[in-house]
């Protein structure tokens, strides 16, 4: 009467490594499709922008530096998704993460850098972190659904992020809404400043040590999300509910914690930005990158390693675009936009299209070995 | 007191200009959640039809011929998250979130492609867009007081796609209330199961509610090119289609207060540009980004249950799955 | 007496009114598990046929088929004699069988009108179509006696009420069959009273009825035939006005081998768990468990049988502390216990008592995660698996790696995800990690529920090990043999409340059968 004792489902690396690879290799296929349409050769466009995004020193910075915004905003998305959230608003946590930094480094700028430095970290991720809380305790408490409610509050953060530097931060006689310059001790060095004092020419791009703090956070999202008690409670609640509730774990208080620690996520890219390339307070510096984000995690599949590579990959895709727009006149950045929504739509949307077929092929072959697994039980 | 009047008016006939795009999309949004699916790809439907519109009316100089495009390719997509939801069971959210993004890209790399202009679309001639249609006698009683300034200012001078989607209103609530299709749509949102077994196919229900959000937000974006505007620019929607989202929960789902909602927001935005640098005696001057952020705060005021109560239909969401 | 016999495939002599629906052969499979085995029934025109079986019998699957939800396997059903293809709702309703579903398909924000009239409007235009309507509703709500306001809002009316739109649904649609799927499951006494009038009232009409049922009272008062099904199979058919109680109770129970487990003498000592006067209500708001009152004892397993729905799982989940209690008390080892949802759950756990529930998938276990993480939910906490801030991952492996190997889970690998175990050795995991903590008081729902039956005998065997070594345990099973072989006393539950209580050696199938079905009984009249 009861089930088969043979494994009932396929190995791991299927779920977690082939089958994104397919739903990404889709994505390209369908994007080399339409640079085809567009006159131009798909081939001679990755190699451009393999090169464009690799080829010499200056560009593996630039690459590196927006990789760097993806892991954030790459690892704000997983997070909440391990609660089974939906955060769409990285944008406006990573937007209030940079004022939060913006705000330590025009206060304290003067104070020594390793100081002003951390506490411009902790204070871009407590600004994140609290422009996430409303939305947390809203769905937590009042059932109000997160997506629409991140939303929202993306939009107010663009307006309260204008009224704030218009009104209050604006450098006076300035034309556009941007703030006094930092001091020297709110600017996050760029590498290739450290790598020119060992000798090496690194060229001139906006990677900084950000980055490092990027790498940082990947290792720490993994020790908290399957390591701590914490993270075991989100992913309880995330997997299912019933469960968690009858282990004793509150629902509301874990969708609190994970969409707190998102938006802190999120918000370290003012870090980048602000105190990384910047170097004083300004618009619109987020430019869609909480929603690479999204792309970002359902690539990686929540996981800091995954996450990583799918940055990677979309830093390169960013940088390398640009020369993709330079070299090819029928191309431009945008294109790079149209394959992020395409891996979002087969990542996510479309996941189980194939997912479902690939992994009955490896299902069958584990079940015609099963005679030792059956004499087992 | 003539000024005022004066005012007025010209205050509302802004807020039926920018309302238009709004009403449209967001009875989009009502036939699409009214079926039990979320639709947060407002904004890439729109964004949509209205590069079709611009790059077709160019092309073609003909501004009905771009509205015909524009239907069509916003149906397209509609249809994609239909494959994506109903057929797939995908997540719905990320469906509406990934065609968004892809169309954003999608909009500049072809208008670049064929029309070397960078990231937009030549200008449209008057020609080939929508123009104001002026109703009889507009001119001659323009000097009437308060009656001909409201006929002539208000009323008449529109163009057809905005006398559309005020019509259009009435139209939706008849359909969604008063029709056979209108019942089962409602139905479906609320109880899928009970449809299901009436006999009634639930798929086939939620793709018609999509084809339907596909036509109405094919004519938002192409309002948005010829007729609102004079060309196609990289996200020219600019969030309309998540404003058209948050009337539709302000206007919790129903026809009427849903366009009540939509004339708020439009009317805010219209106030906008006016009350900047304003004095209000006993508050001061409002800064214009709270304006901005008004219609967004106060959905989430909503949301939260401070406003009264929103109540999306019940299946919201939730791909449908025969029980076993 | 049988009321049909071998007449498969015999057409009835001509002259005979052939039956109303006839079942023919029919067979469905989900999956591995065969809901409906060779199935033939015939329920003759006019009458009232009832249909009683426990849970999991096939009765649902079964009518289902028939409603054409969904589609058989293989066999025919036949309608007035003639063969019917039912590829859906839409051919049944064309045959003239109409559904009354357990859980109403109906939706609540229209009005009655609106609920009735959906898919079959008869028109692109609702107004003129509705008036229509109108007079036609009218005129059923006056034929059959169901009055029933038509612009009433669904959502807002009695339960009921309710009912009979489903029922006025179906009228509408002119079916002649009308099928109950345990219709009085959701009623107040009242209300079943009615309901048996507008059946009765139908009957008269000419309509021919099917009740699913596992109630007895029902049956007995009601109906004409009964076909008694168990296991997926039609066991009997016969007349009601020929058999008993007594008889049907057998029948739909089974005459089982028992698996008595060795235990010693019971020997009870102290309560340590006491329910007193308590009731809960479900997450519907609708009251499930109703003033009841019992004890546990160390060195006793209290067994709670009864057909599934009556109450158990609300009453277990109160006792967990997941689900609030409305009124009464629930105390162990003399602590009075508070709190309902995720925060009982903790304290309940506190006090010492383990939860095996009842579903283990839904509930119990976390199937996507590894199982050494399965295996510690609700205990994650606990000193021996966290530092300050990181989690002992050696200990917990470890751990759970001897829960396991005590267990005998197979295969012992805790780093293998849950859902990967069979149920057998998934259950095994839920019960090493309740018992692990030895508690004082242990509640039990459907252990063996989907589990082979050699991890049967040995889950047997562990609950029989912790009774002897002092603990309470509360076992609730839709097993009727599990019940009988494991418990020292045993209760049942009918309808919220527990219509009698025997000790293991009073205990007869028989007689819980009829518990089970709704007959309170004592000891001494079931041996008459």
């Amino acid at each position: 009467m009861s089930a088969t004792n043979a494994p009932t489902e396929a190995p791991r690396w299927v779920t977690h490594a082939l089958v994104p690879l397919i739903n990404l290799s889709l994505a390209l296929i369908i994007s080399g499709l339409l640079i085809l349409a567009l006159g131009e050769d798909p081939f001679e466009a990755i190699s451009i922008l393999a090169y464009g995004a690799f080829g010499y020193p200056e560009a593996i910075g630039y690459t590196l530096y927006y990789t760097t915004n993806f892991i954030f905003t790459g690892l704000a998305v997983a997070i909440a998704f391990h609660c089974f959230l939906f955060n769409i608003g990285g944008e406006g946590q990573a937007y209030l993460g940079g004022l939060g930094a913006g705000v330590v480094g025009l206060a304290i700028g003067h104070w020594p850098a390793p100081i002003t430095l951390i506490l411009g970290i902790l204070a871009a991720a407590v600004f994140g972190g609290a422009w996430a809380f409303i939305p947390a305790y809203l769905q937590a408490k009042r059932g109000s659904h997160i997506v629409i409610t991140t939303i929202m509050f993306n939009f107010i953060a663009a307006a309260l992020m204008t009224y704030l530097m218009v009104e209050i931060f604006i450098e006076p006689g300035q034309q556009s809404a941007e703030s006094r310059d930092f001091e020297a001790g709110a600017i996050m060095p760029f590498v290739h400043d450290i790598l020119a004092q060992l000798g090496i020419d690194a060229g001139h791009s906006y990677l900084n040590l950000s980055f490092v703090l990027a790498l940082i956070c990947c290792v720490l999202f993994w020790f908290f999300v399957w390591r701590t008690r914490w993270g075991y409670e989100i992913r309880s609640v995330g997997q299912n509910e019933s469960a968690a509730v009858y282990g004793g774990i509150m629902p509301s208080r874990a969708i609190i914690i994970a969409m707190c620690i998102s938006g802190g996520l999120a918000g370290l890219v003012g870090v980048n930005e602000i105190m990384g390339v910047h170097h004083r307070l300004l618009l619109e510096f987020t430019a869609g990158y909480g929603f690479v984000g999204i792309a970002v995690a359902l690539m990686g599949r929540n996981h800091p390693f995954g996450i990583f590579l799918a940055a990677l990959l979309f830093g390169a895709l960013y940088q390398g675009g640009q020369e993709l727009a330079f070299d090819m006149p029928n191309i431009n950045r945008d294109m790079v936009v149209v394959i992020q929504g395409l891996v979002i739509l087969f990542s996510g949307a479309l996941e189980h299209m194939f997912r479902g077929r690939i992994e009955a092929l490896f299902i069958r072959r584990a079940k015609t070995a099963p005679s030792a697994a059956a004499a087992a039980e | 007191m003539g000024e005022n009047i004066t005012f007025f008016v010209l205050m509302l006939d802004a807020m039926l200009r920018v309302s238009t795009p709004l009403i449209l999309a967001s009875f989009a949004g009502m036939f699409a959640e009214r079926s039990g699916i979320v639709d947060i790809g407002l904004e890439g439907k729109m964004l949509g039809a209205a590069f079709a519109a611009a790059s077709v009316a160019l092309v073609t100089d003909s501004a009905w011929l771009g509205l015909l495009a524009g239907i069509a390719v916003s149906v397209g997509l509609a249809m994609i998250h239909a494959f994506a939801c109903v057929t797939h069971k995908g997540n719905q959210v990320v469906s509406g979130m990934a065609l968004n993004i892809m169309v954003a890209g999608l909009g500049p790399v072809l208008a670049l492609a064929w029309f070397k202009q960078g990231s937009q679309t030549p200008m449209i001639a008057d020609i080939a867009r929508f123009k104001p249609v002026h109703l009889p006698f507009a001119d001659k009683l323009r000097d009437v007081p308060v009656v001909g300034e409201v006929y002539s200012e208000l009323i008449s001078g529109h163009n057809i796609i905005v006398y559309l989607a005020i019509g259009m209103v009435p139209l939706a609530a008849w359909f969604i209330y008063r029709t056979r299709f209108g019942l089962r749509l409602r139905a479906v949102g609320e109880n899928p199961e009970a449809v299901d077994t009436a006999g009634i196919s639930v798929a086939g229900m939620r793709y018609r509610a999509m084809i339907v959000c596909g036509i109405l937000c094919g004519v938002a974006g192409t309002y948005l090119a010829i007729a609102m505007n004079t060309l196609f620019i990289r996200d020219m929607t600019a969030g309309m289609g998540y404003l058209a989202l948050a009337a539709l929960i302000f206007g919790k789902w129903k026809p009427l207060p849903t366009l009540l909602a939509c004339f708020l927001f439009a009317f805010a935005q219209a106030l906008e540009a006016r009350l900047q640098g304003v004095d209000i005696p006993g508050i001061g001057i409002i800064p214009v980004q709270a304006i901005q952020a008004l219609p967004y705060i106060l959905t989430v005021l909503l949301l939260a249950g401070f406003v009264g109560k929103a109540v999306p239909p019940k299946a919201s969401g939730i791909p449908y799955m025969k029980e076993k | 007496m049988a009321a049909s016999d071998a007449g498969r495939g015999a057409s009835p002599p001509s002259g005979v009114v052939p039956p109303a629906l006839e079942v023919i052969g029919v067979e469905k499979w989900f999956g591995s598990v065969h809901a409906n085995s060779n199935i033939n029934i015939r329920v003759a025109p006019g009458t009232i046929h009832g249909i009683i079986g426990e849970n999991g019998a096939g009765k649902s699957t079964l009518m289902s088929v028939v409603y054409g939800y969904y589609r058989a396997d293989s066999g025919k059903i036949q309608v007035n004699g003639e063969t019917v293809q039912i590829k859906g709702p839409e051919h049944a309703i064309a045959s003239g069988i109409g559904m009354v579903h357990q859980h109403f398909m109906l939706v609540d924000t229209f009005t009655v009108l609106e609920n009735i009239v959906l898919g079959v409007e008869n028109g692109r235009l609702l107004a003129p179509n509705l008036a229509a309507a109108r007079s036609e509703l009218e005129r059923l709500e006056r034929d059959y006696n169901l009055e029933v306001d038509p612009d009433a809002i669904v959502g807002e009316l009695p339960v009921g009420v309710q009912q009979r739109v489903e029922i006025l649904k179906a009228l509408y649609r002119g079916a002649d069959i009308l099928i109950l799927d345990e219709p009085t499951g959701v009623l107040t006494p009242q209300e079943v009273g009615h309901l048996f009038r507008i059946l009765a009232a139908l009957r008269k009409q000419g309509k021919t009825i099917i009740l699913i049922t596992h109630k007895l009272r029902e049956i007995m008062a009601l109906t004409d035939e009964v076909t008694v099904m168990r296991s997926g199979k039609v066991v009997a058919q016969v007349y009601t006005s020929e058999t008993t109680r007594e008889d049907l109770a057998a029948m739909m129970v089974g005459r089982t081998v028992l698996l008595r487990v060795e235990k010693s003498a019971p020997n009870p000592g102290e309560v340590l768990l006491d329910v007193e006067d308590l009731s809960v209500k479900d997450n519907a708001g609708i009251v499930r468990v109703k003033n009841i009152s019992l004890q546990v004892r160390a060195h006793e397993i209290l067994g709670i049988a009864g057909v599934a729905g009556n109450g158990q799982s609300e009453l277990m989940e109160a006792l967990a502390g997941i689900l609030p209690r409305q009124s009464g008390h629930i105390r162990i080892k003399g602590e009075e216990i508070t709190g309902g949802t995720a925060r009982g759950a903790r304290n309940v756990r506190a006090a010492g008592v383990g939860h095996v529930p009842e579903d283990r998938q839904h509930m119990g276990l976390i199937t996507s995660f590894e199982a050494c993480e399965s295996g510690i939910l609700g205990y994650h906490r606990d000193e021996k698996y966290n530092g300050r801030v990181l989690m002992n991952h050696a200990a917990i492996v470890a751990d759970v790696g001897r829960q396991m190997a005590e267990y005998d889970v197979r295969p012992p690998l805790p780093r293998l995800r849950t859902g990967a175990f069979s149920g057998g050795n998934q259950q095994k995991i839920v019960l090493s990690r309740e018992m692990n903590r030895d508690p004082d008081v242990l509640l039990v729902g459907q252990p063996t529920r989907g589990v082979d039956i050699g991890a049967i005998e040995f889950i047997h065997r562990r609950l029989v090990d912790m009774r002897d070594a002092g603990k309470a345990v509360l076992l609730v099973s839709v097993e009727l043999d599990e019940i009988l072989s494991l418990s020292d006393r045993i209760v049942v539950m009918f309808d919220g409340e527990i219509v009698g209580e025997v000790t293991q050696d009073e205990a007869t199938e028989q007689m819980l059968g009829l518990m089970m079905a709704g007959e309170r009984q004592t000891p001494q009249e079931s041996t008459k």
